[in-house]
């Protein structure tokens, strides 16, 4: 097994533990984070509802997932497997989020652009987690001791509600981007794509192109 | 006559399954290739994973949240006989996935694609898609369950026959390059690729391909075999491993289904089948017995047959 530099941390994340970290370092949290993707965006920054009482106060960790979840009778929550969702999408929102929430820290999928980091997470101070494989549920699944709170649940329903979780040893998640704008995925994309001209070499293009189509295979599509 | 209780019950069973038992073929090609795997990250993220299947199995909890499109894949001996008929059969099945959301639960991921508005049961317009098709000389029926994740991967082009394998390999190249960056694939992946057919029917073979097909398994045609294994070993000298970092873990199998095709063309589709590669399968006998597998079975000598009787 290799080893990467492992890191635990608790929430509120501190200036000094982001500080630390590094592309590629593994992190496992415990404390409470609070999932928020569009539909908690769109209400806040878009319609400029304040966001829920207090949950701000309590954390800095905006995880990109909405849980396999459901309601129980009693009015509890069962959450059974958790899994982030492309973060790439909701660059839009993170400027004005990042001001109003005080966020530290994205945990998702995927990560987003080095210009995002660059643009949006230096200024604020901010870092990128990513979850790992991506198919990691049950085993953040099992990081995942409470749900303290879900708010907004009528409203934006299972998937996009706020949840306010209590989480121990929750991960793995791996560092993408650092509070210098440095990105992991950019480092491997650019490293692989030394390899792309040879791959091709000797293959003949197809008689029909298509629109949009672009011979350079180190383009990101995202 | 096979009860309408006993493919209820089954059909629910096999959606557990699907979502919390890592199949064992495809779980043996993961190992392999993390034995190999020399980019570390990479490698980190493949442990990772063999123990998500380890916890998944251990705390009975889906493997992944994302808990995909559950759909159906029918095949029906020509002697079975099924309680209610065709559309009792279907009804079994759509109760069985509405149970399974809400108890185990699944992810009720199924929206209308306009409005949005979902049943909160993963049922709805044309969903859970059921696919038919038929065996001779059984009286048995199999029901095999998919849970498809994924929303990147899957790709498809009109090649035509000047374009040859080197169409091929390019295509098949640019699909798992533009998806497995950053791992948006959740690579490694059963790449299954349809060619040939009608462009629906391209589709279809190739998801069939990579959902119906085990690791290991090879095409019949001795010829279609060579190639996938050369898209395999081609997939896999990318550079990218898991999550798109750097590594060799992109395929951990390649499966071609053909068709016969227009003669100008030689359309050409790919798909993946991501690290929650979720399929199950069970045999419903008339005398009410019920056996558990994870190989599906779909394509059989009569399904690819090339006669015109059979
Ligand atoms: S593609 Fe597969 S492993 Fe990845 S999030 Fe979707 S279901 Fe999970």
């Amino acid at each position: 097994m290799v080893n990467l530099k492992t890191v635990h941390l608790t929430t509120p994340v501190s200036d000094e533990d982001l500080a630390d970290l590094e592309p590629g370092n593994i992190v496992y949290l415990s404390g409470v984070i609070y999932t928020g993707r569009e539909g908690v965006y769109q209400r806040v920054v878009g319609e400029g509802h304040p966001p829920p009482e207090g949950v701000m106060d309590l954390t800095n960790v905006n995880f990109h997932c909405s849980p396999a979840a459901s309601v129980n009778d009693d009015g509890s929550y069962t959450i059974g497997a958790v899994t982030a969702t492309a973060s790439f999408r909701f660059a839009k929102w993170m400027k004005d989020w990042f001001q109003i929430s005080g966020t530290k820290m994205i945990i998702g999928k995927g990560g987003m652009s080095k210009s995002d980091y660059e643009k949006l997470f230096v200024p604020q101070g901010a870092v990128y987690l990513s979850t790992v494989g991506y198919g990691t549920g049950a085993l953040l699944g099992r990081g995942i001791t409470k749900v303290r709170d879900v708010h907004w649940l009528d409203d934006l329903g299972i998937a996009q509600a706020m949840w306010v979780i209590e989480v121990e040893n929750f991960g793995p998640l791996i560092v993408d981007g650092d509070i210098h704008g440095n990105s992991l995925f950019d480092a491997n994309n650019r490293e692989i794509a030394k390899g792309f001209a040879k791959l091709y070499e000797g293959l003949k293009k197809p008689a029909l192109s298509r629109y949009g189509e672009t011979d350079d295979r180190s383009d990101e599509l995202i | 006559m096979i009860s309408f209780d006993t493919t209820e019950k089954t059909a629910f069973k096999l959606m557990e399954k699907a979502g919390i038992e890592i199949p064992d073929d495809y779980l043996a090609g993961i190992k392999v290739m993390a034995n190999k795997e020399e980019g570390d990250l990479s490698s980190f993220v493949l442990g990772a994973m063999l123990e998500n299947w380890e916890a998944a199995k251990e705390d009975r909890r889906p493997m992944c949240a994302d808990t995909g499109l559950p759909r159906y894949y029918i095949k029906v001996g020509n002697e079975a006989k099924f309680e209610g008929g065709f559309v009792a059969l279907e009804r079994a099945l759509r109760e069985a996935t509405a149970r399974a959301t809400q108890e185990i639960p699944l992810r009720p991921n199924r929206v209308h694609p306009l409005w949005r508005n979902e049943h909160n049961n993963n049922v709805g317009l044309n969903a859970p898609e059921v696919e038919w098709s038929f065996e001779p000389d059984a009286d048995w029926i199999d029901i095999t369950t998919v849970h498809k994740g994924g929303l990147f991967g899957t790709d498809y082009r009109m090649l035509f026959p000047g374009d040859g394998i080197d169409g091929i390999k390019r295509f098949f190249l640019d699909t798992i390059i533009a998806f497995g960056k950053r791992g948006l694939a959740c690579q490694p992946a059963i790449v299954g690729i349809g060619l040939g057919g009608s462009k629906d029917t391209c589709m279809v073979l190739g998801k069939q391909a990579a959902c119906l097909r085990t690791v290991g398994d090879k095409n019949p045609d001795p010829k279609i075999a060579e190639l996938e294994a050369e898209l395999k070993e081609l997939g896999n000298k990318t550079g990218m491993g898991a999550m798109g970092f750097v590594g060799s873990s992109m395929v951990v199998d390649c499966h071609i289904e053909a068709g016969f095709t227009h003669t100008g063309g030689m359309p050409m589709s790919v798909h993946t089948f991501c690290l929650s590669s979720r399929r199950a399968t069970a045999r419903l006998h008339p005398d009410g017995s019920v056996e558990y597998r994870t190989d599906p079975q779909w394509f059989t000598p009569y399904s690819r047959r090339e006669t015109v009787s059979w």
